[in-house]
């Protein structure tokens, strides 16, 4: 079966989610949330997903508040976000590119950024424009830090980093390309990531997603997401039949 | 005066320079009031957005209602950026104090619970942070060389809302939207404009009892009938996306602005006071 980038995207971040209790996706995710829902599946309905902006995928009852409170007490295991930049240590920026007195671009803003990113023990980077503008040796303002100093309260933080073109983890303050996405090159990723990482002297290519994933992705997820996600879940599932089988 | 006035009535006690908490753009937005304070002129607004904004913010700062903007984001979603706001900012015309979702709910509490501060973990190592001269870093009292942040309370002067419904009692009716209910605790006065109003009391049933406000914290109520269009009201009715799109389009430039105002805020009429 053939499969479309996207598609290998939300298969490689569901394997991440792991076997926990809840994973958040945050608005606007569509990607993270088909890897939600696909890893809710695998699992029989484990784990509890919450798709934050959509009252009939979430049981908050007790204000926006609920979802930070839930956090800071690890009552949420997996959560997405993403950065205008993305620094090699982990550093996210939502904020603003430039001098801080008279920035030059303007972000929306941190969102729960500055405090979800401490207190989920899985926190999945994601960027789908992998380039030297946004992924930067150091961010130009930390929304959220990477790491923190050890005596600093931490529960959660970075554990992988995922873009077009391939898949890092991260640990101890540093990124490690783990695989290349099929068509991309090792060369390709050195030459359009602007910070330093470790690389294994053999790096796979990121494994394509099963015929019972897509299969599952497809006859499963697509019609969860369809309300939430009408374009993206008629661009990405409904034109298979036309274009994508093999 | 009668708990139930007119819209512009209602707005009376925003007057310039005043804190004012609004909530986040899913929750019951009031445009119909924000609209009111646009035509009326009112300036130097500390906005409060509990605990982000779209096209009120965007459209509030795009006419100079707002002098100082704390929140911690504002976007139109997946229509792009809020391009007053982003030009407001990269200008320098508003003061911006970013800040963290979870702050502002928890700011709030406090004042909520009538005590100076709250703690929040997180934030320790970011530039959110380092640019809030009025949070503070303790070591806790409870720990060892465990830093916390300490965020002052935020008591706003005024919090306004929109909701689906009120009582002849002043009652209104919030659903699950409980961070109105936060709003209306922390802020030393509440107006709310609703959809309708009904004769009866939400209070006698448990069943809406647990999703009201309480008379005693609101001060003014107003009927404005689809009053967070183009925005959606939960539980309610969608947002009008046909329309923001619009917005999105005519925003983009100061001259589109001006002629979105002139035709969607100006020239609107008022509702006359009614139920």
């Amino acid at each position: 079966m053939t499969f479309l980038p996207e598609e290998l995207l939300a298969d490689q971040i569901a394997n991440f989610i792991g076997d926990v209790r809840h994973v958040a996706v945050g608005n606007a995710s569509p990607i993270p949330a088909t890897a939600a829902l696909l890893a809710r599946e695998r699992g029989k309905g484990r784990p509890y997903v919450s798709l934050l902006g959509s009252a009939k995928n979430t049981f908050w009852t007790d204000g926006g508040r609920e979802l930070f409170d839930c956090a800071g007490q690890g009552r949420i295991d997996v959560f997405f976000l993403s950065g205008g930049q993305i620094d090699g240590q982990g550093n996210i920026n939502l904020v603003e590119i430039g001098d801080h007195a008279h920035p030059k671009v303007r972000f929306p803003g941190s969102y729960g950024s500055a405090y979800l990113y401490y207190v989920v023990p899985k926190v999945i980077l994601f960027r789908t424009e992998h380039s030297r503008r946004t992924l930067v040796p150091k961010v130009d303002f930390i929304s959220a830090a990477g790491v923190s100093e050890p005596n600093v309260h931490r529960t959660g933080g970075p554990v992988a980093l995922i873009t077009n073109r391939c898949l890092f983890t991260f640990a101890e303050g540093r990124f490690t390309l783990k695989s290349v996405h099929p068509g991309h090159t090792i060369e390709e990723v050195i030459e359009y990531t602007g910070f330093d990482f470790d690389r294994p002297a053999n790096v796979p290519e990121t494994p394509a997603p099963s015929e019972a994933t897509l299969t599952l992705m497809r006859d499963k997820v697509a019609p969860q997401l369809a309300t939430l996600y009408p374009q993206f879940a008629a661009k990405i599932f409904e034109r298979r039949e036309s274009s994508l089988v093999a | 005066m009668s708990l139930v006035q007119s819209l512009d009535e209602a707005l009376t006690a925003i007057t310039d320079g005043i804190m004012l908490v609004v909530p986040r753009e899913v929750c019951g937005v009031p445009m119909a009031a924000t609209r009111a304070l646009i035509r009326r002129g009112v300036r130097d607004l500390h906005l409060v957005a509990l605990p982000t904004s779209s096209l009120q913010a965007d459209l509030m700062i795009g006419a100079g209602c707002v002098a100082t903007l704390e929140t911690s984001a504002v976007s139109l979603g997946e229509l792009g950026p809020a391009p007053r706001f982003t030009s407001a900012v990269l200008k320098g015309s508003i003061v911006m104090k970013d800040a963290t979702c979870p702050a502002l709910h928890a700011a709030l509490q406090a004042a909520e619970k009538g005590v100076p501060f709250m703690p929040l973990r997180g934030l320790i190592g970011s530039d959110v942070l380092k640019y809030r001269d009025d949070w503070k870093v303790i070591d806790s009292p409870f720990g060892n060389s465990d830093p916390i942040v300490l965020l002052p309370a935020i008591q706003p002067d005024v919090a306004l809302f929109h909701a689906p419904l009120a009582d002849e009692y002043g009652n209104v009716f919030i659903g699950r939207q409980r961070e109105l209910v936060t709003m209306a605790h922390a802020s030393k006065r509440t107006i709310v404009t609703v959809e309708k109003i009904e004769k009866r009391n939400l209070l006698d049933d448990p069943l809406t009892a647990a999703g009201t406000l309480p008379g005693f914290y609101v001060d003014a109520i107003a009927v404005a009938e689809n009053g967070a269009w183009p925005l959606p009201l939960p539980d309610t009715y969608k947002a009008d996306i046909e329309h923001l799109a619009l917005y999105a389009k005519m925003a983009a430039s100061e001259e589109g602005f001006k002629e979105y105002v002139g035709k969607y805020v100006s020239a609107e009429q008022p509702q006359p006071a009614s139920w």
